[in-house]
């Protein structure tokens, strides 16, 4: 961070406004269209949690959310998803002073922590489906298996674009490019954060109380 | 007022073109806003399983939580901010909650109103049957 800035303030002395200072760095523009994306996401994962809300009723006399949810385990994902998130920015901030260790460090521990998450979501739908709580068996469980399996999905593909940017950076470096697909994978992944906000929100916790 | 020369992309913990200012110690940052998600993960946990509150304010309570840790995470972990360099990523932020409001409100309302409208009392069900 410190070198593009240094390189970016010569460039750049004497400060124009916005509207004339000429087309934004890639970065920037990299950035933003990321962004755009990740909210066109969330706007995806809003019509499956409108379809749960509307379907959470409709359990076809099969088992309900709070007969099936497990409370410990969720507080387990939730708490290796925040802290994978905050190794996440903690990688940020090694990628912005070009610590290699450090960057490797804070990839290792994040794929850790999201694998671990990966891990418990998928014990517990082997579980549901051992019971037969499957996704055909109700309404419910459909909107259920779509819903939290997206999500997973999502943070499956993280942990596998994490491990394509760690491949990219032993074999370029931190060169422009790579810096910048590093930028976007650490918002996909804070987004994923906040969608679990979410989900942890209405799924188990509004499913369980009374 | 201090106008950065480009606008700041999403998750930038600082201005581009900007060296680092006091008010950014990036990694301070990082860790209050671990803490403030924790403590709200805590709270939510808690109020959910807890007896002392009144049950039908739970659901409430607990999408204000949520609404709260979103909005630390954004504030923290993505450095969306209220400064002049980020109206662009403001901007997007807002439709697209704009969007979500709509999906699920609207949703939720109108199939509540559907299943209102399709549930039909035992007796006049009965009724309908002994006619035909």
């Amino acid at each position: 961070m410190n070198i593009v800035v240094a390189i970016d303030d010569a460039r750049h002395d004497a400060h124009p406004h916005a509207a004339e200072a000429g087309p934004a760095p890639k970065r920037i523009v990299v950035a933003y269209g990321f962004w755009i994306f990740l909210l066109s996401d969330i706007v995806m994962f809003a019509t499956l949690f409108a379809t749960y809300a509307v379907l959470v009723r409709s359990t076809a006399g099969g088992p309900t959310g709070a007969q099936l949810f497990n409370q410990g385990t969720v507080a387990i994902e939730t708490a290796c998803l925040l802290a994978s998130s905050y190794t996440c920015g903690l990688m940020a901030l090694a990628i912005g002073s070009r610590r290699s260790a450090g960057t490797y460090f804070g990839a290792l521990i994040t794929f850790a922590l999201g694998a671990a998450f990966l891990a418990l979501e998928l014990r517990e739908f082997a579980n549901m489906i051992a019971i037969g709580a499957t996704p055909q068996r109700s309404a419910f469980l459909s909107a259920f298996f779509a819903l939290v399996g997206c999500h997973g999905l999502h943070v499956g593909a993280g942990l596998i674009w994490l491990v394509v940017m760690m491949a990219q950076v032993a074999a370029k470096g931190f060169a422009a490019t790579v810096e910048r697909r590093l930028l976007c994978f650490s918002l996909f992944w804070h987004a994923l954060d906040i969608i679990w906000v979410g989900l942890f929100t209405v799924v188990y916790l509004m499913g369980v109380s009374p | 007022m201090t106008h950065a020369p480009y606008d700041r992309a999403p998750g930038d913990t600082s201005p581009s073109g900007r060296p680092q200012e006091a008010e950014t110690y990036p990694l301070l940052v990082y860790t209050t806003g671990l803490f403030l998600a924790l403590l709200l993960t805590a709270t939510s946990f808690w109020v959910a399983n807890t007896s002392l509150l009144w049950p039908p304010g739970v659901p409430l309570g607990l999408a204000v939580l949520a609404i709260a840790q979103m909005g630390v995470h954004l504030v923290f972990f993505l450095h969306i901010t209220t400064g002049a360099d980020n109206t662009n990523n403001v901007l997007a932020l807002a439709f697209g909650v704009l969007i979500v409001a709509l999906v699920i409100a609207g949703s939720v309302w109108i199939m509540d109103n559907l299943n209102a409208n399709m549930v039909m009392p035992m007796n006049e069900l009965m009724n309908l049957h002994m006619q035909h």
